[in-house]
């Protein structure tokens, strides 16, 4: 009976994906791969062919790529059914319906929903608008922010000193811009690397010219008569000038269209069992929606079955493979969404790598180079073992580290490595903030709820 | 009469032609150590690949010098520092950066890329020789020549000066191999030793020359050292170039000479070839895989006990990684024994991997894939006179001395 369906299912059934970007694209391609002959329906907000996001902060901010040709490559033919710049609207569970915001209806057999994540942008809707403040997400932002750059802008304001506010710090610096950038932490990137680390990516900045503001937030944006951004009012009462912000505070996952459903969607993604399959808003799970990339959130047997929110490209590849696999194949062959969290980030010339989940480790030791001379391998401890590994200009290291976490292998880390320092000889704390404090965002969630939302209220079923 | 151990077997010349049976035989124990003072050998891919990322695995001369039976450091007590080959981080990393500087991006994006029509011209030249000819030798007449055009050109080294560093480059090569090394006299070590300086003196002319008059090659680059690091000082400079002409050429003989008897035994990829010339990327990893040129790393030693396997290697052991035997290792590569550039899983330890993993990797591909297309297309009806062919000695830099081919003409 449910093998007669799978057989029908690849052979004629109406598979449905949410979401035209990295997710959706590979996932549509492994379900060709993998023998899928039924029809194929993409449905994405933005107007455009699925395209490569890592370029838009790096290489098309300096020119050297268009942000109009970051098209990601075809793996195959896909022979599917592309309905672009159309959001879906909404979700009729029952029914097997993806409602579109245009009023049309696409009905289907499973549906794979990758509808990633946005920019989060200004709070204060009239300031967002003001002419001269942008963010960073989609390919419109990337033209929209390169064009005003090259128009000549002077003084660039980022706030958020995450990984990808530190990227457009570093392209505008090289472009020889000013560059300020407002941070409520005590340093960038501590959200996903710790203060240690922090603390070098600080140095990194400022080396290279970059006016650091730590401990800020900023309050406001002030603009000119003609609605354009002049300036940028911080929580230190100081005022800097500018006549480009961009606002790069993490992101907002798109699950609103959800609302009401039944899924189990929020503000932290959408809930799923290790196979990709979504789970329900009572936890249960489904047997024909599927999850994958950005959006996601799915529990990972090396951390401790935590559930993982990962917005990183190689967890949307991995995840969309796994996720249309399983759509299409017995229960008996399903297979967990497995994948290593891993990411990189180029800034100031210097490549930084990271694998497992920094956030979870509560001590860090740099067990190879030293942090002085920006070029280390650091390994993160938590509970005795070691889960994540983190390298500045040392990225031929990574791989170990990766075997290390697979292994569950001790920390603190007690043998002799090649090139190791003093500094390495003991683990000291990693320094990560208080979750309970919004920062820029990690790029690891941990755990399905925010420590900050305290609206949480257990009501015991009546009947 | 006892049974030679595994590891004379790898080294024994009988064996040259096709150790891959041996290898098969290596992998049934994938951490072998047959005696107090042999190497621990590993022949299994993802072990390979392992050990080539642990932190606790030393290339330093000078911790191999200490684990013992290690000519090769001998060889090169010349004087001349250890080329960052035989180097630890951070001395290694240092060395590497400042020569890649001078080699690639992000300092010299293209100079390789910009090599491609020279390359081109070279090999026209190189088979426009062989014209007239109806038996030639691939290896003297094409696959030698080549790629040490190549690396003179790179390095800034004139070319007619050839025949004056193949005399210094032979011994030194040699030394390279566990078998010679072993049963080195102590002539032959003086001999290696001599051929290094020697060598070293010559290249210090060429690099004083090219301080005072830079033009556009490597040794000019190297003796500036524009980079974020600063410049090598006088003595490293040397140790990079030897090191650089050394593994620029010796490594890619290998590499196209095997490649053309591996593509005469299989001719349906020969014929493909010659119809498709982009197919060539995809043969020249897979002959990275099936045949590398460089078949087993043998100067690792580790500096603390390290378990691999459930077995533990003491501290301070040499040990043995067996590159080919990982490559045709089945836990990794579906049917290894077969010749297949078709394959979707295009991977091997060709180039090895980590900090070490080959430098000169994006020269090697271009001339190689560049050399095949054109043999491929060029020659007319090639036949491989002996099967197999006479092969070096060399156990670590394995390939055919000679390659004689019959060949019914060369097409224009």
């Amino acid at each position: 009976m449910a093998a007669d369906y799978v057989d029908w299912l690849r052979r004629e059934g109406r598979i449905v994906i949410v979401g035209a970007s990295l997710a959706g694209l590979r996932a549509a391609e492994t379900l060709r791969e993998e023998g899928f002959t039924g029809s194929l329906t993409l449905i994405g907000d933005e107007p455009y062919d699925p395209y490569d996001r890592p370029p838009l902060s790096k290489s098309v901010l300096l020119g050297k790529a268009s942000p109009r040709h970051t098209e990601l490559p075809r793996r195959r033919h896909l022979d599917a059914e592309w309905r672009l710049g159309v959001p879906a609207a909404g979700l009729d569970l029952t029914g097997k319906r993806v409602l579109l915001a245009d009023g049309e209806e696409v009905e289907y057999d499973r549906l794979l929903i990758a509808t990633g994540v946005r920019a989060r942008p200004w709070p204060v809707a009239e300031e967002a608008e003001l002419d001269g403040v942008f963010v960073l997400r989609t390919r419109d932002d990337a033209v929209a922010l390169t064009e005003r750059l090259r128009a000549g802008a002077k003084r660039v304001v980022v706030i958020g000193a995450g990984f990808a506010g530190s990227e457009v710090a570093s392209a505008c610096r090289e472009m020889g811009m000013e560059v300020t950038v407002a941070e409520r932490a005590g340093a960038p990137l501590v959200g996903a690397l710790g203060g240690v680390v922090g603390a070098v990516a600080a140095d990194l900045q400022l080396e290279n010219g970059v006016d650091l503001r730590t401990h800020v937030t900023v309050t406001a944006l002030e603009g000119d008569p003609m609605g354009r951004v002049r300036s940028v009012h911080l929580s230190d009462e100081s005022v800097v000038e500018a006549d480009v912000v961009v606002v790069s505070l993490g992101s907002l996952r798109n699950t609103e269209w959800l609302t009401g459903s039944g899924l189990g969607a929020g503000p932290r993604g959408i809930a799923s069992d290790a196979g990709c399959r979504a789970f329900d808003f009572r936890g249960i799970v489904t047997d024909d929606v599927f999850v994958a990339g950005d959006v996601a959130r799915s529990p990972h047997a090396l951390f401790g079955y935590q559930f993982l929110s990962l917005e990183h490209w190689g967890n949307a590849v991995a995840q969309a493979e796994t996720a249309a696999h399983n759509m299409i194949c017995p229960a008996s062959d399903r297979r967990p969404h497995m994948w290593m969290p891993a990411f990189w980030s180029s800034q100031f010339g210097v490549n930084i790598k990271s694998v497992g989940v920094p956030p979870m480790g509560d001590e860090l030791m740099i067990i190879q180079g030293s942090t002085a001379e920006r070029r280390f391998v650091g390994v993160y401890g938590y509970k005795g073992r070691i889960v994540a590994g983190v390298t500045f200009d040392n990225a031929r290291w990574l791989e170990y580290c990766q075997r290390q976490i697979e292994q569950g292998a001790p920390f603190p880390v007690e043998y002799p490595t090649m090139d190791r320092r003093p500094e390495g000889r003991k683990a000291v704390p990693a320094d990560f903030p208080d979750p309970a404090l919004p920062t820029h965002g990690p790029t690891v969630t941990l755990s399905g709820y925010s420590p900050a939302d305290r609206r949480l209220v257990f009501t015991p079923g009546h009947h | 009469m006892t049974e030679p151990s595994l590891v004379a077997r790898i080294t024994d010349f009988a064996n040259r032609a096709d150790p891959y049976p041996l290898y098969a035989e290596l992998r049934r124990t994938p951490v072998l150590h047959e005696e107090a003072d042999a190497p621990y050998v590993i022949s299994s891919y993802w072990d390979i690949e392992s050990l080539l990322h642990d932190p606790r695995i030393s290339s330093d001369a000078a911790n191999l010098a200490a684990a013992g039976a290690d000519e090769l450091n001998q060889a090169e007590n010349t004087g001349l520092p250890p080329s960052f080959i035989r180097l630890d981080p951070p001395e290694h990393d240092r060395l590497r950066r400042i020569a890649n500087s001078a080699f690639g991006p992000p300092h010299e994006p293209r100079r390789i890329d910009d090599m491609r029509d020279e390359l081109h011209r070279i090999v026209a030249e190189l088979i426009d020789g062989l014209a007239g000819e109806t038996e030639i030798d691939l290896v003297d007449q094409f696959a030698y020549p080549f790629p040490v055009t190549v690396i003179c050109r790179l390095l800034g080294v004139p070319r007619e000066d050839e025949p004056r560093f193949r005399s210094w480059v032979d011994p030194l090569v040699a030394s390279l191999d566990p078998e010679t090394r072993q049963g080195a006299d102590p002539e032959f070590v003086r001999k290696a030793q001599e051929a290094r300086t020697q060598l070293g003196m010559y290249l210090a002319g060429l690099v004083e020359e090219r301080a005072k008059d830079p033009r556009d090659d490597m040794l000019s680059d190297l003796a500036a050292g524009k980079g974020p690091d600063g410049a090598m000082t006088m003595m490293e400079v040397l140790s990079t170039a030897v090191l650089l002409l050394i593994a620029g050429h010796e490594t890619t003989v290998n590499l196209i000479a095997n490649g053309m008897l591996t593509l005469l035994r299989h001719p349906e990829y020969l014929r493909r070839l010659r119809e498709e010339p982009e197919l060539a990327v995809n043969i020249v990893e897979e002959l990275l895989r099936y045949e590398p040129p460089v078949q087993l790393v043998p100067q690792r030693t580790c500096i603390t006990d390290i378990e691999v396997r459930g077995v533990t290697i003491p501290k301070g052991s040499r040990i043995w990684l067996m590159l080919a035997a990982g490559n045709r290792d089945p836990e990794r590569f579906k049917d290894p024994d077969r010749f297949d550039p078709d394959r979707d899983d295009l991977q091997h330890l060709g180039f090895g991997s980590g900090i070490h993993s080959c430098f000169g990797a994006p020269m090697a591909r271009l001339e190689a894939q560049i050399a095949l297309a054109e043999l491929a297309r060029r020659l007319e009806n090639p036949r491989l006179v002996a099967d197999p062919p006479p092969y070096r000695p060399n156990a670590v830099l394995r390939g055919p001395r000679h390659l004689p081919l019959a060949i019914d003409g060369v097409v224009a």
